[in-house]
């Protein structure tokens, strides 16, 4: 049976006929669709910050160099990396490059989730302050920071008329019931702020003996503790009304809660905030490894780092000097008072272990 | 028209479809969730295949036991509380107009509608001290100072009995309203009240029924994994927020997946345990 009387042979419907010639159409308007789809899948905090960067960064980044950008809100936390490290598995990219904490990046370099990047397609990454840039041991890249932020001391002002000074405050036997803290060992990093305020520094953390000292320690504030929280909005409702009104937060989100005339501070305690960064990274599945470098490139740049400080918040991870912020703006992002800067090693070598410890702690 | 028990392998054609779906999206997960409970952790990274025992291994301690009953005993309190209240509501319920029955039963549906999340917050804000229902026991003079209910056992009870509630009262739902009022006649002529023909009736003859639903619900209950972190004190953490800890924050697959058959094999356990009893009563 030939082709022709195949077709005869069917009842067409006007449906059919219908159907068919919207299946053309489609092919048709297809070759532009494939032109247009230079599009690059970039994950960012979902919420405020990917709000942020949808309304200031990404469109000029796309007039700069006419790579669309489609922007995915993931989760804080590790979840993301386990749904980026699943999806690797099973060779997919849920976005092309992501930025990941530093705990996270660790992991991801443990199993080789991370694409190495080529520093020559990355001339910009020369400005990176070395800390924050991720390496493999082998001295491959695996990431560049993205931007920095503090974890500072917040406070409800009209609860408290003066500003706490110390992170000692958390231990105050008068705040019973009043604090709203992260709920996991390795985004409260309070282990750390133990070890800084009480111990002489994170260094003390360095041996066992170190870190059941600053548990120890930490079980003693556990009766000021309301709210142990996974979700950012749940602390910041509360601390805004009043609930709970004081804890450890963002101090950039918390910068905009100021600007909408909520009753909140951001205070940096004299023991330092605790300095936290982002870095861009690209999964091992992602085909798109050219235009992720491109991206990364852009993003390093000094105007786009003062940009950030701008208009996200967050602290530039180049030095300052490099920028054209002012005193105050970057006052506004970040402070003087040398930072405690967490300890990401303990987070891989013993990161069981100190899960364990600390959800017997407040759990138990 | 007389039915046959099934003799030859057509004769299971009609329910080949339900098998093989039940197989794919319900025993295929399953068995890779046992699968990876037995792979190898790597601290600090993720996990590979591997056949060992550590991850069970690590459960078995007093800290997880202690919050396993917890979880256990908060789900049995649910059930309970659920089906005290849904129980005489549903009663009620089917005696209505048939008009009223569709609207109550619509509004359950939609509450049915509204994510964990908006519960949890709700929950949370009418338990707040700023804005909650304590505001309003000060004004009608119980309380002499607005005071938060929340984090607390009890708002945890409360989020996850509320959602419970509806899915209870649509089990109960059907064989309520197919009980034979002749039933509870023959009791009222007898010289019952209409409060002792209820219990000592209505409650007996559906006693299958309230079994099953306790069960449901308990099962339901066990999975809650939200509302205790909106509503309750770490103490309050139940099973399954430990399980989304280790999944989803210590991408540690491994052991989230031994916690997790650990669980469904505890109330399997349960329920059959409920059955065996629920079986002997009735033949004695």
């Amino acid at each position: 049976m030939d082709k022709k009387s195949s077709i005869g042979s069917l009842s067409l419907s006007r449906r059919t006929v219908l159907a068919g010639g919207a299946a053309v159409a489609g092919l048709m308007a297809a070759p532009n669709i494939v032109r247009a789809a230079e599009t690059l899948k970039v994950g960012v905090y979902g919420g405020y910050f990917k709000d942020s960067f949808d309304k200031h960064i990404f469109p000029d980044f796309t007039k700069a160099t006419g790579i669309a950008i489609e922007s995915v809100a993931e989760p804080t936390g590790d979840a993301w990396l386990v749904q980026l490290e699943q999806a690797a598995r099973a060779n997919q990219a849920p976005a092309d490059v992501s930025m990941i904490a530093q705990v996270g990046m660790l992991k991801g370099i443990a199993s080789k989730l991370w694409t190495p990047l080529d520093l020559a397609k990355i001339p910009n990454a020369a400005a990176i302050l070395p800390h924050l840039v991720n390496k493999y041991p082998d001295g491959k890249v695996a990431g560049l920071g993205a931007v920095s932020w503090y974890i500072t001391l917040v406070s409800n002002t009209k609860t408290f008329p003066e500003a706490p000074a110390s992170w000692a405050a958390l231990w105050d036997p008068k705040l019973k019931d009043q604090l709203g803290l992260m709920a996991l060992v390795s985004n409260s990093f309070l282990l750390e702020v133990t070890a800084a305020t009480f111990f002489g520094g994170t260094k003390h953390l360095d041996t066992e003996a170190g870190q059941l000292d600053c548990f120890k320690k930490l079980s003693e504030l556990k009766p000021n503790v309301k709210l142990w929280y996974r979700d950012e909005a749940q602390f910041e409702s509360a601390l805004k009304a009043g609930e709970v009104p004081m804890g450890e937060y963002y101090h950039d989100v918390t910068g905009l809660a100021v600007a909408d005339g909520h009753p909140v501070r951001s205070t940096f305690p004299k023991e330092g905030g605790i300095n936290d960064s982002g870095s861009w990274a690209v999964s091992r599945a992602s085909k798109k490894a050219e235009l992720a470098h491109t991206f990364i490139n852009y993003m390093c740049q000094p105007q786009i780092q003062a940009l950030l400080s701008r208009k996200v918040g967050t602290a530039p991870t180049i030095d300052r000097k490099l920028t054209d912020l002012t005193d105050k703006e970057f006052a506004g992002v970040s402070s003087d008072i040398a930072p405690i800067v967490p300890r990401y090693d303990l987070y891989q070598t013993k990161a069981d272990w100190l899960n364990q410890k600390w959800t017997e702690l407040i759990v138990g | 028209m007389t039915r046959h028990p099934p003799r030859r392998i057509l004769d299971y054609g009609p329910i080949a479809f339900p098998a093989a779906m039940l197989l794919l999206f319900f025993a295929v997960p399953f068995g890779l969730m046992i699968a990876v409970s037995f792979f190898q952790r790597i601290e600090g990274g993720f996990y590979e295949p591997a056949f060992v025992w550590s991850n069970y291994a690590r459960f078995l301690s007093v800290f997880f036991g202690r919050v396993l009953s917890f979880s256990m005993m908060l789900a049995a309190g649910v059930a309970v509380l659920s089906v005290t209240l849904a129980f005489p509501f549903t009663f009620l319920l089917t005696r209505l107009r048939r008009r009223a029955q569709v609207v109550w039963l619509v509004f359950l549906l939609s509450v049915l509608s509204l994510s964990e999340v908006i519960i949890g917050f709700a929950w949370a804000t009418l338990f707040s001290a700023n804005a909650g229902i304590s505001n309003l026991l000060v004004m009608v003079g119980l309380l002499d100072a607005p005071t938060s209910l929340s984090p607390s056992l009890g708002a945890v009870l409360t989020g996850i009995v509320y959602q419970a509630f509806p899915y209870t009262v649509l089990v109960l739902y059907p064989a309520l309203s197919r009980l034979d009022p002749t039933l509870t006649e023959a009791a009222r002529t007898l010289g019952a009240s209409p409060l002792n023909s209820f219990f000592t009736v209505v409650v007996p003859a559906l006693r299958n029924t309230v079994v099953a639903t306790l069960i449901m619900v308990f099962v339901f209950a066990l999975g809650s994994y939200l509302l205790p972190q909106l509503l309750g004190r770490p103490q309050h953490w139940t099973l399954s927020v430990l399980i989304t800890d280790q999944a989803l924050f210590q991408a540690n697959m491994p052991f989230a997946a031994a916690m997790a058959v650990f669980l469904v094999l505890v109330s399997l356990a349960l329920v059959g345990l409920s059955l065996l009893v629920g079986k002997k009563e009735n033949a004695s």
